[in-house]
């Protein structure tokens, strides 16, 4: 490999061979990232489509769905992920400084904070499972159809927004769990200090994707929870 | 004349190491290139095996070969085999991920791992497929229409949904590793401009893969979800929609036809321009196209569903906006022949693929503006009418696109030439067997044969009969290449860099190529196409 | 960017955050979900612009592939939509 007559000055061992040089590594690295949350941006698109049609047809179903949802615990995971949106910020910052334990420090917390909105997630599954929310053949919405009387609810289209729900939130706790792991792969070798001021890519793309994980949900929060909580006469 | 072994042969990617680790673990996209051609060719026959049987079985009008359900999985899998597991990478992942990196003279693609992944979560999916055939087989036809495949077939819907999955997103990363090296990894004065149509061709078909396939998956997760979870989104007793999955399914798949033409255009461009030693005409226009072809391929998806239930104005709409789409295509028919006035033309084999493509592409392209028609496809939507028209354009077009780029580039991939007399014959097998097959089909369905039907009336069977003849000649004429071409691997003519004497970044190294690709990174200031500057070969000579 | 600006950032998240979950309370008819969606938009784009650099990127392409993506789902919403908003006309 390092025979090719193609001349390639000093470098560290980050520096692939087939790359001119390391700009042109970052900026491959940059570009596909960002191609690949083009994607990402599609394949949740594909739900958001779903979604759009079935809240134009079931919007009462859909508005008793979203008052059940816990809009306490919704606003809470809302802030949650801002929050590691920010020490992600900081953490690609960091590195770009060269402060390694700040950079450690950042990324721990990031994934401190991925737990959390886990966790609160999987509370309000729990909730949901309790309340036989959950589609399927014990689904059951008898306490939305006594809780709100003034909105007519057909139980069957009830599932559907149930369904959406549960497809998206779930589809979106995939993406924070691998999130969380590739962060701590990052955490680990940012530790080994592996990350320096001229090479911290690993960092900023790992930050992309936190970031846009952040983003589906600063829409799905609204779409799912917001639907309707006017006050009802 | 043949030669067994050189004695001092040059390092070259084919040789620089040998043992199955060098190729599992390659990150060479070359070494790549070829473990994809093992591996759709596999494909390509497990495809056509249902065919033939489909074929043998409509050779009566009884349905005596196989019962009606065992049918149903035929015309579904060879769809889906064909589909996923064969066109959609062929041309891409096989020449684009050869030729990619030479033609804009680059070292590798700009992730090579991110390739080899790409070959192995193709596996991986081929796997899981093949395992769904053993163990049953999907019967839902290649489209998974639900609520058929979420609440009703009794077969392996997940597993195949699961495969064609992950095969989408092998997919995705070809088409994401081909984007960031056109855009980042050109040498030195390669300009766009001066790019081949080809790499213009692959760049649009990879715009196609990143923002299409991503619906497909999350459209057959939500099917997988719907059958394993009872999640009810497409369940029409709890008020899904059946035509919901079909807008996200063809949202998908109707620019997934042109993920399969598009690079069987860029090889026309290529072969055209070398086989008539003249520029492309209306390079601009012809660049143009195929960035138009993929954007507008995008909008017209519901022309699939016109008598499903969607409502009239939008099926107007969508009807005019297929009509469109047929423009930029029309306009690269038009500039291809146009290079073909007054050029000098040799019919070597894939020249002939290339005739064969431009006459049968624009068959397949022209019915298919009479399914655009709204009165038309009231009466052939779902018929033999609909099956000629998209097997003219997948295997009379993509098909032969694939085969005549596999023997323009089969010196360079290889550094031996097939025996051009076999090449010759083989081309003309395909295309009679071909048109011999398909065109019985356009009356068929004219006359009302309906598809996925495994009986059929009497009056259907003299045609029926013609098409399986056909279909026999075009598999004599698909299995003469994987011959010869082995063949050459041993003995086949040892060729110099350029033996065709054409236009290109390829063609300035060694046949087969070094590991790096190029001995010094090129610097380019000539413009594509030159061939007023390249020497035109001697005479290539008709091999037996 | 200092890290300063960071936290104004978050600050204006945060609050964004706490407004939208408290307008929802409030009878606007149809604005409602217009609100809530212009107030997601709004986070967003901070998000992008600034946690994400798009702002200070001299790189358009980056811009181009989300804008791209952005109107590809774009085309996937409305022309679904042209399907289902037309149905009863016909």
């Amino acid at each position: 490999m390092s025979d090719s007559p193609i001349a390639v000055e000093q470098h560290g061992p980050e520096l692939l061979h087939h790359f001119v040089d390391a700009e042109q590594q970052r900026d491959a690295a940059t570009l596909g990232m960002w191609l690949f949350l083009a994607t990402e941006i599609m394949f949740f698109g594909g739900m958001f489509c779903a979604y759009l049609i079935y809240r134009y047809w079931y919007y009462n179903e859909f508005a008793a769905g979203s008052r059940s949802l816990d809009i306490y615990l919704g606003t809470i995971n809302t802030a949650v992920l801002i929050c590691s949106s920010l020490t992600v910020a900081l953490g690609v910052r960091a590195a770009q400084m060269g402060k390694r334990k700040l950079l450690v420090i950042l990324l721990l917390l990031t994934i401190v904070f991925g737990f959390a909105f886990l966790g609160i997630k999987g509370v309000e599954w729990y909730d949901k499972y309790k309340e036989h929310h959950i589609p399927g053949n014990s689904f059951n919405v008898d306490d939305l159809i006594r809780d709100y009387p003034q909105i007519h609810i057909d139980p069957r289209h009830e599932q559907i927004y149930f369904s959406l729900y549960f497809a998206m939130t779930g589809l979106h706790a995939l993406h924070m769990i691998i999130g969380v792991g590739i962060f701590m792969f990052l955490t680990y070798y940012a530790w080994k200090g592996r990350y320096t001021p001229k090479y911290y890519t690993p960092v900023e793309m790992g930050g992309l994707y936190w970031h846009f994980v952040d983003i589906v949900w600063i829409y799905l929060f609204p779409l799912l929870y917001l639907i309707d909580r006017k006050p009802l006469r | 004349m043949a030669t067994a072994a050189i004695t001092t042969e040059r390092e070259n990617y084919l040789n620089k190491e040998y043992g199955i680790r060098s190729w599992l673990l390659t990150t060479d996209h070359k070494r790549i290139a070829l473990l994809y051609l093992a591996s759709i060719t596999f494909f390509f026959f497990i495809g056509g095996f249902f065919a033939l049987l489909i074929r043998l079985e409509l050779l009566t009008p009884a349905g005596d070969l196989v019962q009606a359900d065992t049918y149903n999985k035929l015309f579904s899998m060879h769809g889906q085999v064909m589909v996923f597991f064969f066109l959609i990478p062929s041309i891409p992942a096989v020449l684009g991920n050869f030729l990619v990196p030479l033609m804009i003279g680059a070292k590798d693609l700009a992730f090579p791992r991110i390739n080899l992944l790409s070959w192995y979560l193709y596996i991986i999916a081929g796997t899981i497929y093949l395992h769904c055939i053993v163990t049953g087989g999907v019967d839902t036809g290649w489209t998974f229409y639900t609520p058929f495949s979420t609440a009703f077939s009794n077969t392996r819907v997940i597993e195949a949904g699961i495969a064609i999955f992950i095969a989408g997103f092998s997919s995705i990363l070809t088409g994401l590793n081909f984007v960031v090296t056109i855009h980042r990894m050109r040498a030195p004065g390669m300009t766009w401009s001066r790019l081949p149509l080809f790499i213009w061709a692959h760049y649009a078909t990879s715009i196609i893969q990143l923002l299409g396939t991503p619906v497909l998956a999350i459209t057959l997760l939500l099917v997988v979800f719907e059958r394993a979870f009872n999640l009810g989104i497409f369940d029409p007793t709890r008020g899904g929609d059946p035509l919901l999955f079909q807008h996200l399914f063809w949202f998908y798949s109707h620019p997934a036809v042109y993920i399969m033409i598009l690079p069987a255009m860029a090889v026309e461009s290529e072969v055209v321009a070398c086989f008539t030693r003249k520029r492309i005409f209306g390079y601009n226009f012809v660049a143009m196209s195929s960035i138009a072809i993929a954007v507008f391929g995008f909008v017209v998806w519901a022309h699939h569903m016109f008598v499903a239930g969607i409502s009239l104005y939008s099926a107007l709409i969508f009807s005019i906006l297929s009509y469109l789409v047929a423009v930029p295509s029309a306009i690269k028919v038009f500039n291809w022949t146009a290079t073909m006035y007054k050029g000098s033309i040799s019919f070597t084999t894939p020249m002939l693929y290339a005739f064969g493509f431009i006459g049968l592409f624009t068959m397949g392209g022209l019915t298919g503006l009479f399914l655009a028609c709204l009165g038309i496809d009231v009466h052939v939507h779902d018929t033999y009418f609909v099956i000629a028209h998209f097997h003219y354009i997948m295997v009379g077009g993509a098909v032969m696109g694939y085969l005549g780029g596999l023997h323009f580039w089969w010196p360079k991939i290889s550094g031996r030439m097939y025996p051009e007399g076999w090449g010759r014959l083989a081309a003309l097998l395909v295309f009679a067997g071909f048109n011999l097959t398909f065109f019985p089909q356009f009356l068929l369905g004219y006359m009302g044969m309906p598809r996925r039907y495994w009986q059929y009336p009497p009056e259907f069977q003299v045609l029926n009969v013609l098409s399986t003849a056909g279909s026999t000649i075009l598999a004599i004429g698909y299995v003469l290449p994987m011959v010869y071409f082995l063949w050459s691997m041993r003995y086949g003519k040892i060729v110099g860099d350029n033996p065709w004497g054409a236009a290109g970044l390829e063609w300035k190294t060694s046949s087969p190529p070094p590991t790096f690709n190029f001995d010094e990174e090129p610097e380019v200031t000539w413009e594509a196409y030159n061939y007023e500057e390249i020497p035109a070969p001697a005479e290539v000579s008709v091999e037996r | 960017m200092s890290s300063k600006f960071y936290y104004v950032i978050w600050i204006a998240l945060l609050c964004l955050t706490v407004v939208t979950a408290a307008v929802s309370f409030v009878d606007l008819g149809p604005l409602n979900t217009v609100v809530a969606l212009v107030i997601a938009t709004i986070k967003a784009l901070l998000v992008v612009l600034f946690f994400m650099h798009v702002k200070y990127t001299s790189e358009k392409l980056t811009k181009i592939v989300i804008v791209s993506a952005i109107f590809w789902l774009f085309i996937l919403l409305v022309l679904s939509m042209a399907d289902y908003g037309t149905r009863l006309l016909s």
